[in-house]
Formats: C-alpha cells, structure tokens, sequence
C-alpha cells in the first residue's frame, strides 16, 4: 500500500503536523510505503530550519528530517506557498525540496491513497 | 501520465478571512492542466466562495472569484453545492456566479464516495 500524505497546517500551532507525522509512522511500521509528503498553506512552515522549540518540547522540523533521513521519503513543498510564507532554499531544513504542486497532483496519481491532514 | 484519476475538492471554507480557497482555487487548476477528472464541491461556509457580486477592496484582499467563472476553459465543469449550506445562509442558486449541481448532503456523500482522491480544504 503506498499512501502520499498531504499536510496543510504549520507546526505547533496545529495538531496536523503531528499527526501526519505520526501516520506515517504507523504506515511504515506496516510495511507500507509514503511515497510523499506534501506541504501546502501554512504547512510550508514545517520546512524551516530557523524553528527553535523550547528544549523539552519536540522538535517537529528535525523529526521530519530525520523521518526523511532513515526511509528516505520525499518531503515536498509547495513554491508559491512557501514564497508567501518567507520558506526558501536557504533556510530550508535537511530533508526538505521546493517544488510545484504538480507534485501534490502526481501523489494523488500514484499513490493508493492521498490523506489529507488539515483543519 | 498516461492515467485519469477522479479528484474531488471539498470546499469548506469562507474565500475571506483566511487563504484555504484561494490556494485551494491554484490546486484546482493544476490538476486540470494534469487532464485528470475534477469536480468541486461547496459545503458549509464554502459556499461563500462561489457568492455574487464580492467587493473586497476594503480588506484589501484580491477579489479572486471571477476564477470561478473561468474554470469551464479549464474544462472544470463539475461544481456542487449543497443544499443545507445554501439554506442555512438564506442563499440561493440565483445568488451564485456560476451554474451548479445543488445536492442534499446525502447525495454528495455518495458522490464524494465515487471517486478517488478527495482533497479537502
């Protein structure tokens, strides 16, 4: 089964990102492949390496990464919402590619299924 | 990319205040470009996006709603409404820029159940 996950919300502020995160923990766990994770509206902002949680709270941007790291999943966001929101190369964290969303409409293509976590 | 999936885009949200419809509006037309299957729905404060006659200068926001009219040149042509959010905001389809397709709840639930990728903002 492979799943592309989508994930609209930003960091701490909103459950979304946690619970993508989470979700694909699960789905690995199975077995089962993320053939991507897209970040759209303010989700661009789980892309930068500028965050800096407090020290006893998790880190939601390095865990994407090192999730990325140790299966080597596609961490996707979208360039015209990140250039909104201030996210460009330079201050993307390990991981992370900006990209069009073409690459949204290409994993609800080829992935079984396309699962949305947004508000 | 030789397959056609069937999208759906369950549009939930007010066109103002904050900037899901609008960027939902950008996902819209990609996937159209992509040749895949579109249809939208409106449902609940969504059905906001699709109002006539939207001024927004005193927000100094863009008024992207003329968007919706052209969506049939990007053979966008699938667009429904529903029949509970239209009535709970005292609208009716007379109110709304673009003809569509009023659906009880129910019936969009079946439809929303038919296809393959739904994306909801």
């Amino acid at each position: 089964m492979k799943f592309g996950i989508l994930v609209n919300e930003g960091p701490y502020q909103h459950q979304a990102s946690d619970t993508a995160y989470q979700f694909c923990k699960a789905v690995l766990a199975k077995g089962w492949q993320v053939q991507r994770v897209f970040f759209y509206h303010d989700g661009v902002n789980n892309a930068t390496k500028l965050t800096e949680p407090p020290q006893d709270d998790r880190n939601i941007v390095q865990r994407w990464s090192r999730l990325a790291e140790e299966h080597d999943i596609d961490l996707v966001v979208c360039v015209a919402a990140a250039l909104r929101r201030g996210i460009r190369e330079d201050n993307l964290a390990p991981g992370f590619r900006i990209s069009g969303l073409g690459q949204l409409v290409e994993s609800g293509i080829q992935a079984d299924r396309l699962v949305v976590f947004g508000d | 990319m030789s397959n056609v999936k069937k999208f759906v885009f369950v549009n939930r949200k007010a066109p103002y205040g904050t900037i899901y419809a609008l960027e939902a509006l950008e996902v819209v037309l990609i996937t159209a470009a992509f040749d895949q299957d579109v249809s939208l729905v409106f449902m609940d404060d969504g059905v906001y996006q699709l109002k006539r006659g939207q001024q927004t200068q005193a927000i100094e926001n863009k008024n992207f709603s003329p968007v919706y009219r052209a969506l049939e040149g990007y053979d966008v042509e699938k667009l429904y409404v529903e029949r509970e959010a239209l009535a709970a905001r005292a609208l009716t389809e007379d109110d709304l820029l673009v003809p569509v397709t009023v659906l009880s709840s129910a019936e969009l639930g079946a439809l929303i159940d038919s296809q393959d990728v739904v994306l909801s903002f």
